[in-house]
């Protein structure tokens, strides 16, 4: 009986994917958050592998929000470890001489908060010169960008210039790192898969074409600039109450070369790929330090090989169904069932 | 009123001049055609009017809003839609986000509430996808709504174009030769699709094309460029003879 299979292949498939959805998000959001707070207030995980875990957090932020502009808009920033430094600089700022001591641990979220926002902010001005250059001209005004901030901190003297800034205390941890790391994914994941996220994947396709069919496009660019600016400030922030000392060259262009590799190790234009990217390269840096210096030789040789075999990355312009909300999922199976009441309707009514 | 009218329009490339001084009036409802050899400076006009070039001089009227110096996106807005000589789809995208895409400025909510999932973005969301559906099916698309548009055959990629375009719920359609690489068969179908078309989305439709077959058949009045100055204008039968019209075409030596 085809018909009645059909019918089983249709439930089966909306089964699956709600399913996937129902219960899949509360179950693991519960148990992340349940684990990262057992971890860290009672003795069950090595300190060591907790540090592992939290640069994994800061590292899927640094990707999902480079990938908006790199692989779901196809402009290529240099500049992220720029809003980075921006971030890390104010959290600590706020943490080390503004916010009184006593009341610290609870204003840590406020701090990383401003980081994001001060981000957010200078990036709407990179957003500027997207309009007018693109591709290639673009990279170089973002590269332009990320020098600046760089030598800008060095010569300011009141924040340790060249020598560094430190003083944090060692506020981040696993919790907090959990909770920004899902927050940035979700809220990228949302914009991706709204009219403003079509509007950035159109600008990646065809400018011209998506300008044309109605989308403002300025809009689009500021919006995707803004949030990713604002997550790299964040994980900025996260990172300088990590190591509890940051300086300019952190910052500079090796950093941002870091996050592109995760980028297009993991796939452009996909949340679980840059997920996997940031969680592979930072294992395996880690796997690998008994290498020493050589391990630098091999994860560049391995992100060659990649691009020879895989050139979009593990997940290029491919996305999990986790992350797919379910309209969109099964609109076209919805709209034949649908159509099928419509002309299964009786006749005359 | 006429729904467009263009005024003294010229458009000059470093010297090269594309345009120069084209009037044309459209009335609301009509099928115009403008046909001309290659270079002529037809495109041109077409990118004039829906603002991805900005007129050198002269005006360009669309019911009531003058259209020179304003973004496409504001033009697409007013009720202008296009497609392009060559397809110009959202390769890697699927069908059903290429005309969703189309509808960016029908989806009423904020990026706030686009960033949260909250608001007015549920309702709004699924009010475009299901208009998208509809209008995939109206086209007979609907079953690819989940193809990446860059896997559809060459003629499903046109016909996607033409419904992409019209998900902006335009007044006037724009097509730049839709029957490019066609065989005279499919040019049939396609003369019965436009006017189909016309009939069901009420549309006035400007018809760039290169088969004369096709203008002929359908285009009430038609509009011969030649070095981006009209040449002749007037109803198709009346451009069939005309001596200047054939000489741009075949050259003097030729109609001689």
């Amino acid at each position: 009986m085809p018909k009645l299979s059909a019918v089983y292949n249709n439930l089966l498939g909306k089964y699956q994917a709600v399913i996937a959805h129902k219960l899949f998000w509360p179950i693991f959001l519960t148990a992340g958050l349940l684990f990262s707070i057992a971890a860290s207030t009672f003795d069950i995980l090595d300190l060591y592998l907790q540090l592992i875990l939290i640069y994994v957090g800061i590292n899927i932020i640094l990707t999902v929000s480079l990938n908006l502009i790199n692989g779901y808009m196809g402009e290529f920033s240099i500049g992220h470890a720029g809003f980075m430094a921006i971030g890390a600089y104010i959290a600590s700022i706020l943490t080390v001489n503004i916010f009184p001591s006593s009341a610290i641990t609870f204003l840590f979220p406020v701090a990383v908060l401003a980081g994001g926002l001060g981000a957010a902010l200078v990036g709407l001005v990179v957003a500027v010169p997207s309009f007018k250059t693109r591709g290639d001209y673009l990279a170089i005004v973002t590269l332009a960008f990320g020098m600046i901030v760089k030598s800008g901190i060095e010569n300011i003297d009141v924040i340790g210039g060249p020598r560094g800034f430190l003083g944090m205390e060692k506020l981040t941890n696993l919790p907090w790192v959990f909770f920004w790391t899902i927050l940035s994914v979700w809220i990228i994941r949302n914009l991706v898969y709204s009219k403003f996220g079509r509007g950035v994947l159109s600008i990646r396709e065809d400018e011209i074409a998506s300008d044309l069919m109605g989308v403002n496009t300025r809009q689009v660019k500021v919006i995707a600039f803004v949030v990713s600016s604002f997550f790299a400030g964040i994980a900025g922030g996260l990172f300088a109450h990590t190591i509890q000392y940051i300086n300019p060259r952190m910052f500079d262009i090796i950093k941002s070369t870091d996050i592109l590799i995760m980028v297009y190790m993991g796939g452009i234009a996909s949340i679980a790929g840059s997920i996997l990217g940031a969680f592979i390269y930072t294992i395996l840096l880690e796997i690998l330090r008994p290498l020493g210096v050589w391990r630098m030789v091999l994860m560049p040789l391995m992100l060659v090989l990649l691009m020879i075999y895989r050139p979009r990355g593990i997940m290029g312009m491919r996305e999990a169904r986790l992350f797919i909300p379910l309209r969109d999922l099964l609109a076209s199976k919805l709209w034949r069932q649908k159509k099928k009441e419509i002309s299964d309707a009786p006749a005359g009514d | 009123m006429p729904l467009l009218e263009i005024k003294n329009l010229t458009h000059r490339f470093e010297g090269l001049c594309a345009v120069s001084d084209f009037n044309f009036t459209l009335a609301s409802n009509e099928l115009v055609g403008i046909i001309g050899p290659n270079g002529a400076g037809k495109t041109t006009v077409f990118n004039l009017i829906t603002g991805v070039y900005r007129a050198t001089e002269g005006s360009i009227c669309f019911s009531g809003n003058e259209l020179v110096g304003r973004t496409p996106h504001q033009i697409t807005k007013l009720g202008i839609a296009r497609t392009f000589q060559n397809i110009r789809l959202f390769k890697e995208l699927t069908v059903l986000d290429n005309v969703r895409i189309a509808r960016y400025g029908q989806a009423i909510y904020s990026p706030l509430e686009a960033l949260l999932h909250m608001g007015r973005y549920n309702a709004e969301e699924k009010r475009i996808t299901d208009h998208a559906m509809e209008l995939l099916s109206i086209f007979k698309l609907d079953d690819t709504a989940n193809e990446r548009s860059k896997n559809l055959p060459y003629g499903l990629q046109r016909r996607l174009e033409i419904a992409r375009a019209l998900a902006t719920d335009p007044q006037l359609l724009l097509l730049d030769e839709p029957a490019a690489g066609m065989n005279p068969n499919e040019i049939k179908q396609l003369m019965e699709f436009i006017g189909w078309i016309r009939k069901t989305f009420q549309v006035t439709i400007i018809l760039i094309e290169h088969q004369m077959r096709l203008v002929m058949g359908i285009c009430e009045r038609l509009v011969v460029l030649d070095f981006g100055a009209t040449i002749a204008e007037g109803l198709p039968m009346q451009i069939q003879n005309n001596m200047k019209v054939m000489e741009a075409y075949l050259g003097k030596e030729m109609v001689k």
